[in-house]
């Protein structure tokens, strides 16, 4: 069925009663040619340009849950393309484009909305730092522009502009960037995968390979042993734990983020707004809520919650960069395991095992890559050779000293 | 989450700074034949596991004493505290 207005219309009128499920409910099959593990953004994407784009067929995506029910419905829900590495910058400018016609290609509201990213400047030294990344942005055809105060303060007035500690001095402005209704994006390549034959199977958790002679054959699941004949991984926080049953060690660690919602208010916020010195970012929900964040709480976790000195420390971020926001209530919190890599960037390669491939270490940013990551690990998964955009994603970057590390921090997970 | 120092009892673990797997103790002999492969492994793969945890702590803030805690990582309950000179004497631990 395909959504549109018409649609809308005929189904208000007759008592909404031809609605039907956005996907099946398959029993999975004995064997597929392509299995990817994990049904959260980055599989449901990957499923859907595997099939829509390089047009192959038999795939499943096999889900230990509910689809949504990891990272890709936790975060908060902020899509940008303002990197500075080359290694990085192409490949999330492609995303970005690929998020700007994601709701024609999908057939899908995903509420895609490019309300603009302002990362607030506060020395002399950060500017610098802000106008070389800017101009990376620009050089790899995204875009940036550098905002004085002054124009910072029209943007958003409600600024402590003259904190002691953190003044406000500029920003760097990303308009392309924004904010996307992030369970729209899981249903959204879900339904639209499944409308081009793919199973979509949950409650089937992988719990170990069937590999003979190197070669990859099948997954063994909770819901019984499935053949297959290339397996992709993109199981975001339990990477360590699932490719462990392949017998490898990652440069990975897990690590959990929290993230807050206020009550809701009216339109407040225009944008995106990042404090970086404060641990603090800030963005507005269609709903009118406050959707906030800072640091993940830098400790191993698989808890899926985080303790209260990190609660803590973002209120305090956000009462110094917007103190209007003391007035505000705290409606929810929860967290979400992060599969923090040891440069802070991803993994998007073929391992020693034929036939068995990887897409992880997504750190807290991987909701943004969601379109690239599935095109780039279909392209990956179809040709055995990496997307253009992807080729610096690869396991044996760190023993050739050849690290993606945006943040300097060296091979330190909870710092980047 | 509390962590019980060895020599200064219960402590918040916001005093303190984590530094990770303590397996991080056993530095591989750089003289050793595969040494740039052993220590490649050794700075950059981590077991990661879901459940039991030793990991290192750093007293940044109390007596700057480097402790082994035992911890579960799906539950965050802390089991043991140990100093890590104490465990790196004893022969250090398993990756
Ligand atoms: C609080 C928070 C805020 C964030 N904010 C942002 C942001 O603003 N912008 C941004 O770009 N990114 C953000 N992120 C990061 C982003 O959400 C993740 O990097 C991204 O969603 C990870 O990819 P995914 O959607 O595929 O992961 P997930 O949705 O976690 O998917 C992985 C799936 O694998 C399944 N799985 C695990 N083990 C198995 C198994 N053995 N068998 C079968 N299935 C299995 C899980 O159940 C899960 O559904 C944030 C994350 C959090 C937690």
């Amino acid at each position: 069925m395909t959504y549109s207005g018409f649609r809308l219309i005929k189904e208000a009128l007759t008592g909404h009663k031809g609605w039907k499920a956005a996907w099946r409910d398959p029993e999975p099959q004995p064997h597929y040619d392509f299995v990817i593990v994990g049904g959260g953004g980055h599989g449901l994407a990957t499923a859907h340009y595997l099939a829509k784009v390089y047009r192959k067929s038999s795939i499943a995506v096999l889900e230990k849950g509910w689809i949504g029910r990891g990272n890709v419905g936790r975060n908060s829900t902020i899509i940008r393309a303002n990197y500075l590495l080359p290694g990085n910058e192409p490949f999330y400018e492609h995303s970005l484009r690929l998020w700007e016609g994601l709701e024609q290609d999908l057939n899908y509201n995903a509420m895609v909305s490019q309300r603009g990213i302002m990362n607030l400047i506060h020395t002399d030294a950060q500017r610098d730092a802000f106008r070389r990344r800017g101009n990376s942005m620009i050089l790899h055809g995204s875009d940036a522009e550098l905002l004085d105060r002054e124009e910072v303060r029209r943007e958003a007035p409600f600024l402590n502009f003259d904190h002691v500690r953190f003044p406000i001095k500029g920003a760097l402005m990303h308009r392309r960037g924004g904010t996307v209704r992030h369970d729209a994006v899981a249903w959204g390549y879900a339904r639209s995968a499944d409308r081009h034959g793919v199973d979509i199977v949950q409650n089937c958790e992988v719990t170990g390979f069937r590999i003979e002679n190197g070669k990859m054959r099948g997954v063994e699941t909770s819901r019984g042993y499935i053949g297959a004949g290339k397996v992709g991984v993109a199981v975001a926080g339990s990477s360590s734990k699932v490719m462990s049953y392949a017998g490898m060690r990652l440069p990975i660690e897990s690590h959990v983020l929290q993230a807050f919602v206020s009550e809701g208010l009216k339109p407040v916020l225009p944008g995106v707004i990042t404090f970086g010195a404060g641990h603090f970012y800030v963005s507005q929900s269609d709903k009118g809520g406050l959707v906030f964040g800072g640091d993940i709480d830098g400790y191993n976790s698989y808890a899926q919650r985080g303790n209260l000195p990190v609660v803590e420390d973002v209120c305090e971020g956000g009462m110094a960069l917007m103190p209007m926001i003391g007035r505000a209530r705290l409606l929810r919190m929860w967290g979400g395991i992060m599969d923090m890599s040891m440069d802070g960037s991803p993994i998007i390669d073929r391992t020693p095992v034929d036939g068995l491939y990887f897409n992880g270490g997504w750190c807290y940013g991987g909701f943004k890559a969601t379109p690239a990551s599935g095109m780039v690990f279909a392209h990956l998964l179809a040709n055995d050779r990496p997307h253009d955009t992807a080729t610096a994603y690869r396991f044996d970057r760190f023993e050739k000293g050849l690290m993606i590390d945006e943040r300097g921090a060296g091979a330190q997970p909870n710092l980047h | 989450m509390i962590i019980p120092h060895p020599i200064l009892g219960p402590r918040d673990a916001q005093e303190f700074v984590y530094l990770g797997d303590a397996s991080l103790l056993n530095r591989p002999d750089w003289q050793c034949d595969n040494a740039a492969r052993e220590f490649c492994d050794y700075q950059y793969l981590r077991g990661n596991p879901a459940g039991i945890h030793r990991e290192l702590w750093f007293h940044e803030q109390g007596d700057r004493s480097w402790l082994v805690v035992t911890r579960d990582t799906t539950t965050h309950e802390i089991l043991k505290a140990e100093l890590a000179r104490d465990v790196a004497r004893a022969g250090g631990t398993t990756k």
